[in-house]
């Protein structure tokens, strides 16, 4: 059986799913029932000067007809005080000895202020320090937060003051919100953070009212731009990792934040090099309560793949990225699409047309074959046919399979692949609704792995240059 | 008749297919899956554009999803509620071999179209294009309805002439109140008007002669539908309590002067036998019999439909043919009990079903106090074939299928004459075309 027992920076939790600094980490009360429910360790939302909040505070991206695809906020950090906070962290610390608390911290940019803060943290009983270096509104317009975290020397710098009074694990959190993040990961490193949290939330401006013509959230007529996060960053903030945890000058470990909303998303991040995953989003749509699904699913997954311990994959899929120049040039895939799975929604047929490289054909039908060849002939074809067809009988049944040829879905809508022609490139695979439909198959070329830069090369020493 | 549909009808005959939430209706409409040259839109007789109406619903669009049904069908209102979707647009639905649900095609077509007339029909301005020409529907049923909405866009002058006080056809009089309520009908009938369409109370035959009206009117479009219902041809059809099912079905639709007995008798197997005897449940009869001569696997009814009724506690009676209907004990004026005979289950086929061969002496009495025949309806215009040259086809206007054209070529037909009596939507579709053809037929006058 799995044991996600796991040690961050020196941190010990009893599995690596952390509540991220914000709402659901707002107070000792929430803390508690989180880690009834099994999260391992929470993230304080952080702790400085209280501040006051607007309403409203927070707007979404739905998608689908699904709600909060993205999510965005204008809350700033703790609306309380911080004696009340430190008072709760020390009550938790004292109930919930075994699980993590991390004080996340925010304050002016003074070496004394830092100092102050810290002390009174670790004084709590928190087991490790979070420096907010990554909130991207409200909070860097005072000079903090993301206004720290896009300047590698003011990062160094605060990292060097809290390192000067801290005696427990001190953590940098990392705003997306930059050129190249390693540019500060590399001046948390030197300025002796012990490990990095990636990412903070993302600038956005997540819609606007077509009515009102006000961007959301609406504040008394106006808006702000605010932090990004939700299942929609999930893919920017794997790519920031990665590129962290892949770089030897960083070479620090790292607690992934970003869309996590499930157990399979934690498994890419702790793929991808991460020691714990940090969650927000999710539990503020559902609950607490996800972390259980969280622990059994990764948990059966590890046992299906005989893992026993989260460092028994750890990082296993960092080496599998590499730069696009070293990629093999005569590795060569194409589509099959299979005639017995396909359900005739033809969306791999338009996808191929108007967005890749016209190979799929609808020309399977006996008769097809000097039909018409551009979907605009196709449908006008149709049209012609059904404008002055009256329907001539009601059928009786609802599917009609119209004894087409050997499979339910007629030939004449099942699309057919030039795999001369295919490029390989999955969109046919990527927009087909059914499983294991289009299979993307290798077709070996017979040729030995070359990459564009072992092509480059070569070329440049046969013009000798 | 203005305040339809009449509030008892409202509680009695709750919306068989009840509307979308619009947060509902968005989900359902991210599920379609956006067909390339959808089966669905094939398998419609008007052939919206489905995929095309559905992703406008995603986009919240409705407005524009609503026009996108209306070009194809202007009474996309009445055939989203009618439809029988099942063996239509959602029969044809991808997903069926993908083992999942169809989309709900009928239901999101409601959405849109209840969005566009909540919000006042607006359609766009039409472009002024003056063609001179004439026509005239005679019928104002869908058919009719569809043909002249194709016509003043191009120019052309139309008058509908309905013999009855409502127009609209069955949408208004004949379709069962939980499927289609007349002020929907009427909600479209209005729509038609206000495109420019004139409406005339008269019944050509009678009030004025079909010589006038080829004396006015360049192109004539026959969109009469059929005629009252059959006769049962046996002893006691004139009894009170004997109601056939079309006047049964609009007299409590639109006039609410319906008593219905405790103990009803339908006699037939078709869909509107179906709508009659749910009806008379839901007006309060303890007892429906359904009386069909045929088998179960014989009756024309749609087998969703006849799934239907049997939830609303009907019963069904196979093999079984009405010879008499029986004066009451009581009361030697009404109805009072149908004397059935046995039909042979292993009769012999005829063209494509059993021809009922009676057993001689199973007569049985099956007591009621109501009777409603619902054998289909006899077919109208029979003299038109000998004045005007128009021919007739299995009793119907035969026409040529491309544009609806009949023998005659400055008549046009389409709908139930033509077609005997099918669907809504097939009405629509015949209107439709008959008025495309008509239009090229004027502007090839008109060079």
């Amino acid at each position: 059986m799995a044991d996600l027992t796991t040690v961050f920076a020196g941190i010990r939790c009893p599995n690596p799913f952390w509540l991220a600094s914000g709402p659901p980490a707002n107070c000792g009360e929430q803390v508690m029932r989180a880690f009834d429910e099994g999260w391992g360790g929470a993230v304080w939302k952080t702790l400085g000067d209280p501040i006051v909040n607007v309403c409203s505070r927070y707007s979404a991206v739905d998608w689908n007809g699904q709600r909060m695809m993205g999510f965005n906020n204008i809350e700033l950090i703790t609306d309380r005080p911080l004696e009340l906070n430190l008072r709760e962290i020390a009550e938790v610390k004292k109930r919930y000895p075994g699980h993590a608390v991390i004080a996340s911290l925010m304050v002016e940019s003074k070496r004394e202020a830092w100092h102050e803060i810290v002390r009174r943290a670790e004084d709590s009983g928190a087991d490790g320090l979070e420096l907010n270096f990554g909130c991207p509104h409200g909070m860097s317009e005072r000079g903090m937060g993301s206004a720290v975290g896009q300047v590698p020397e003011y990062a160094r710098m605060i990292t060097e003051w809290v390192k000067e009074a801290a005696r427990t694990p001190v953590l940098v959190k990392l705003t997306p919100n930059i050129t190249d993040i390693r540019a500060i990961s590399r001046a948390a490193r030197r300025g002796g953070a012990d490990g990095l949290s990636a990412i903070n939330t993302l600038n956005s401006i997540t819609g606007i009212d077509l009515d009102t013509f006000t961007p959301r959230p609406n504040v008394g007529g106006y808006s702000a731009h605010g932090g990004y996060c939700g299942p929609a960053v999930k893919p920017i903030a794997l790519h920031m990792i990665q590129q962290i945890a892949g770089d030897a000058e960083t070479n620090l470990p790292v607690s992934g934040i970003g869309g996590t909303s499930g157990w399979r998303e934690a498994a890419k991040f702790l793929l991808m090099g991460c020691g714990t995953v940090q969650v927000c989003t999710a539990v503020m749509h559902y609950g607490y309560r996800i972390v259980e699904d969280m622990i059994d699913g990764l948990s059966h997954w590890m046992d299906r793949k005989g893992f026993r311990t989260v460092d028994d994959f750890r990082g296993l899929s960092l080496p599998r990225i590499t730069g696009w120049k070293h990629l093999d040039l005569n590795f060569r895939i194409v589509a099959r699409i299979d005639p017995a799975k396909c359900i005739g929604c033809d969306l791999c047929y338009i996808a191929c047309w108007d967005g890749a490289h016209q190979c799929i054909h609808l020309d399977r039908a006996p008769g097809d074959g000097n039909g018409p060849v551009v979907p605009a002939q196709i449908e006008a074809a149709s049209r012609s046919r059904i404008a002055v067809t009256p329907i001539a009988k009601l059928a009786t049944s609802p599917i009609d399979d119209g004894g087409h040829g050997p499979y339910r879905t007629p030939l004449a809508r099942i699309p057919r692949v030039d795999e001369s022609e295919c490029v390989g490139c999955n969109l046919c695979a990527l927009v087909c609704p059914v499983e294991n439909c289009i299979t993307m198959q290798e077709v070996p070329t017979g040729l030995p792995r070359e990459s564009w830069e072992q092509r480059a090369t070569a070329a440049a020493s046969r013009t000798g240059h | 008749m203005s305040s339809l549909p009449l509030p008892a009808n409202l509680e009695r005959f709750p919306d068989l297919h009840p509307a979308l939430s619009s947060q509902a209706a968005l989900v359902e409409a991210n599920r379609c899956l956006y067909c390339f040259d959808a089966p669905c839109t094939a398998a419609c007789p008007t052939h919206i554009d489905v995929p095309r109406f559905i992703r406008k619903i995603a986009t919240g669009n409705l407005h524009g999803s609503a026009l996108t049904i209306l070009a194809s069908n202007i009474l996309g209102l009445s055939c989203s509620r009618v439809c029988p979707v099942e063996i239509l647009c959602e029969g044809a639905c991808v997903l069926h071999r993908y083992n999942e649900q169809p989309i709900q095609i009928g239901r999101l077509q409601r959405d849109a179209m209840d969005h566009f007339y909540d919000g006042g029909a607006r359609l766009p301005a039409p472009r002024a294009a003056a063609r001179p020409g004439r026509i005239a529907c005679i019928g104002g049923g869908p058919a009719s309805l569809a043909c002249a909405a194709e016509l003043p866009a191009h120019g052309c002058d139309v008058t509908i002439f309905e013999s009855r006080p409502l127009a609209g056809g069955l949408n208004t009089y004949g379709i069962a109140e939980y499927k289609l309520r007349p002020s929907d009908s009427l909600r479209e009938v209005e729509l038609i008007r206000s495109m420019g369409v004139r409406f005339e109370t008269a019944e050509v035959g009678r009030s004025v002669s079909i010589a006038q009206i080829e004396a006015e009117y360049d192109l004539i479009f026959l969109g009469a539908g059929l005629g009252a219902m059959r006769r049962l041809g046996i002893p006691g059809e004139d009894l009170a309590g004997v109601i056939d099912a079309l006047t049964f079905i609009a007299d409590y639709k639109t006039a609410g002067t319906v008593d219905v007995g405790k103990r009803v008798a339908v006699i037939g197997g078709g869909n509107t036998a179906i709508d009659a005897a749910n009806a008379a449940r839901r007006l309060g009869a303890e007892e429906v019999h359904v009386l069909y001569r045929r088998s179960e696997k014989h009756m024309p009814a749609f087998s969703f439909e006849y799934q239907r009724s049997r939830q609303e506690g009907v019963r069904f009676h196979w093999l079984v043919r009405p010879v008499a209907i029986h004066a009451s004990d009581s009361a030697p004026q009404r109805a009072g009990a149908v004397e059935c005979v046995r039909v042979d289950a292993n009769s012999p086929d005829g063209d494509t079903r059993p021809e009922p061969v009676l057993i001689p002496g199973s007569n049985f009495l099956l007591a009621c106090d109501m009777v409603i025949p619902a054998l289909g309806q006899s077919r109208l215009w029979s003299f038109l074939e000998a004045d005007r040259g128009i021919q007739f086809e299995n009793k119907c206007v035969a026409v040529d299928r491309a544009t609806g054209q009949t023998a005659n070529p400055r008549y046009f037909a389409g709908g139930d004459c033509v077609n005997g009596g099918r669907e809504v939507v097939d009405a629509v579709a015949g209107g439709k075309r008959a008025a495309r053809a008509m239009i090229r037929v004027l502007e090839a006058r008109h060079g």
